[in-house]
């Protein structure tokens, strides 16, 4: 980076690293998740004042309505029975009850002269075009708004029966208003808090980005601190963990190897190297100097032996091997190998007893079984005793193919049992032994290759490598589970 | 033997072709694969040596299939730094007779050759196969050495009737473990030699005259006379 600010301007093309510009809120996750909560809020309350409004406002309406009607037909009944005085009686009558001076009566003749009521004048939009009304009209009180209803009488006379709904309609204002200052507050409080939710989202995820962050500038030995709620937070705190734990595992699995690869393969190559300096410094006579130079060669294959072992239990290990799975039976592989090695037991003077029991179908790499095998046979008999036995047994157990080669040599102590299988590693008592370390390593390969274990026991006395895989019992569609 | 070398790297490339030449072959070299497929299309060889990784435009493995399209069966080993398991399939699979990856031993290579150009000769519905007074019958399994009849186990059998098959010519270690038995791993263990020597012990232990050399360096062979 610094050298593309240092570079002359000519160069063009030289990649700047991206400026870093202000993200749009919305591309907040915080912002977006606030501000769809503020929605679903802001319409279910909608929703409850709308019925709210529904059940105060327009019951409201309709009980003075009903009221109205009500009052209009006693006082039409008053007309049909008793005539128009009657009418006029019961109108001043209700007047003078009229306590919440709500009521309004007007009764006009065909003159349009007004003979009863407490309005001051016809009002004006009383139009007969509708017998309901809602209007402003004028009393002796000042003007109102009312509900008013229109009856056309016999004779020509009009009668308006009505009600001063003007409290109702403050109320309905209030109520107006009250919705209208609560939606403001409400996307105000909505815009607060997709802020403040940023934030605690934020708050939440600076841990796992602070510690992502230190580990993708080589910092692998941090961790994301649990809060210890129990939250999805900490869970998720806890996965990444588990992540970064195997990933330093790996980490220092690759360091470890390469560290041995230095170590272990420098001693031969300098060797090697000694051999050919020396021999050309120091060689008197042709043959010595090509004795030195095909033990040279030897050392070198031996090298070249190791870095073989190394890229096929890397192969191994990376999966590759999985797509070329073919189900058979390992018994007469396991035969054949103890057919294999039973001559050079005999010659060492070592018993091979094999006991198989089979069929044995698995699905897997025939190839690399043979090669798992030979190799826990080659290290039972590199260290077995003249005169003891090495046991070859293979069994169904439990749905999985127990292959287990016991010998009765020195064994590995318990501590270094675990490490018995890690790349390169030599037990003390196989320090002075031939081999590269490695043989124990390839076969754990292949089992975990198979979704198999080793495991390395006490024999006592000796070693004995318990080789656990999975047992193809099913028929043969079930075989595409594995691939 | 006319033999056709494809390598690009030229040290190795030297080594392979003055060693043949040494061992009494005819050598042709292409340092690339358009010349290299051209050679081998418009000559005749009795075996190519194949790397896999060739400039030129043409790999080994294009080459060879190019070549296999082209109805020509010339045996084809492949020398390769590809090593891996899938690797030495697909060469197979393209055509090629044989895989070595490199690094490798000239004596093995040189066997190796040998043992494809021979075989290529001999492949044909044979019974019976002799040397010398040993004689061996593919039908009935049985050995018989100068008239007395030797018991030998089924896989004595097989490593006797590969080695017979192969008279003559210098066999590896290695050549045994995959053309016996069929394994391609590398036993830290002896077992070949046991074997072998097992075998030497019935067919010519009781003779005067011994017919299973071993070559130093190399392996072992077949033959009446001495080597």
């Amino acid at each position: 980076m610094k050298a593309s600010r240092t570079a002359p301007a000519t160069t063009v093309l030289v990649q700047r690293p991206p400026k870093k510009r202000a993200k749009p809120l919305i591309r907040s996750a915080g912002i977006r998740l606030a501000l769809v909560y503020a929605t679903v809020f802001g319409l279910s309350a909608f929703a409850l004042a709308f019925s709210l409004w529904y059940s105060t406002v327009g019951l409201l309406q309709r009980q003075v309505e009903v009221a109205i009607r009500n009052d209009g037909a006693a006082l039409q009944d008053h007309f049909a029975v008793g005539g128009i005085q009657s009418l006029i009686l019961a109108i001043q009558g209700r007047l003078q009850d009229n306590i919440d001076n709500d009521a309004i009566y007007m009764l006009v003749d065909p003159l349009n002269n007004r003979i009863a009521g407490n309005l001051i004048a016809w009002p004006p939009g009383l139009t007969g075009a509708s017998d309901e009304y809602q209007l402003t009209v004028n009393r002796s009180t000042g003007s109102s708004v009312a509900m008013l209803v229109d009856y056309h009488l016999q004779g020509g006379y009009q009668l308006v029966v009505g009600r001063d709904v003007r409290a109702f309609t403050e109320l309905r204002h209030l109520l107006q208003a009250g919705l209208l200052w609560a939606m403001g507050i409400m996307s105000v409080l909505g815009i607060v808090g997709a802020f403040v939710i940023r934030s605690l989202f934020r708050r939440m995820i600076r841990d796992i980005s602070a510690t992502t962050r230190a580990i993708s500038r080589g910092d692998l030995t941090r961790r994301v601190p649990k809060t210890g709620d129990g939250d999805e937070f900490d869970e998720l705190a806890g996965i990444i963990n588990d992540m970064l734990d195997r990933i330093t595992k790996l980490m220092d699995g690759v360091r470890e190897v390469s560290n041995s690869i230095a170590h272990d393969l420098r001693t031969p190559i300098t060797r090697a190297r000694t051999r050919l300096e020396d021999a050309a410094l120091h060689a008197s006579s042709p043959d010595d100097l090509k004795s030195a130079i095909e033990r040279a060669t030897d050392d070198l294959d031996g090298i070249v032996a190791v870095f073989q072992a190394l890229l096929r239990i890397a192969e191994i290990e990376a999966g590759a091997r999985r797509s070329a799975f073919a189900p058979f039976d390992v018994a007469p592989l396991l035969s054949d190998i103890d057919e294999f090695y039973h001559a050079v037991a005999e010659e060492r003077g070592i018993t091979l007893v094999t006991d198989i029991a089979g069929p044995l179908p698995l699905l897997g790499d025939r190839e690399l079984i043979q090669q798992a095998v030979a190799n826990l046979l080659d290290n039972a008999l590199k260290f077995s005793p003249v005169n003891t036995s090495i046991s070859l047994t293979a069994m169904l157990h439990n749905d999985s193919i127990e292959l287990s080669i016991a010998d009765q040599g020195p064994g590995i102590s318990e501590a270094d049992r675990d490490r018995a299988t890690e790349r390169f590693f030599r037990a003390e008592s196989a320090r002075h032994t031939n081999g590269s370390g490695l043989g124990l390593a390839l076969v754990a390969a292949v089992a975990s290759l198979h979704t198999g274990t080793l495991r390395l026991r006490d024999n006592h006395p000796g070693l004995r490598a318990i080789l656990t895989l999975p047992a193809q019992l099913g028929d043969a569609v079930e075989w595409g589970r594995f691939k | 033997m006319r033999i056709l070398v494809v390598e690009d790297d030229k040290d190795v490339a030297g080594f392979v072709v003055k060693g043949l030449r040494e061992a009494g072959h005819t050598v042709e070299h292409a340092d690339n694969g358009r010349d290299g497929l051209f050679l081998a299309a418009s000559e005749n060889f009795d075996a190519i040596i194949l790397d896999r990784m060739l400039p030129g435009g043409i790999d080994g493995l294009r080459l060879l299939e190019t070549l296999r399209a082209q109805d020509n069966v010339t045996p084809v080993v492949f020398l390769s730094a590809l090593s891996q398991v899938d690797d030495r399939v697909k060469g197979l699979k393209a055509g090629g007779d044989d895989y070595l990856t490199k690094p490798f031993a000239f004596a093995e290579l040189l066997a190796r050759v040998e043992a494809l150009t021979r075989r290529g000769k001999t492949d044909g519905p044979t019974t019976r196969l002799a040397v010398g007074d040993l004689e061996i019958d593919l039908l009935s399994r049985g050995v018989r050495r100068a008239g007395q009849k030797i018991d030998l186990q089924p896989r004595e059998f097989r490593l006797l009737e590969y080695l017979m098959r192969h008279a003559g010519q210098v066999v590896t270690r290695t050549m045994l473990l995959e053309g016996v038995w069929d394994y391609h791993f590398d036993p830290q263990t002896n077992v070949i030699d046991v074997h072998v020597s097992r075998l030497r012990q019935k067919i010519d232990k009781p003779f005067d005259l011994p017919l299973l050399h071993t070559v130093r360096n190399a392996g072992y062979m077949l033959r009446a006379e001495d080597v």
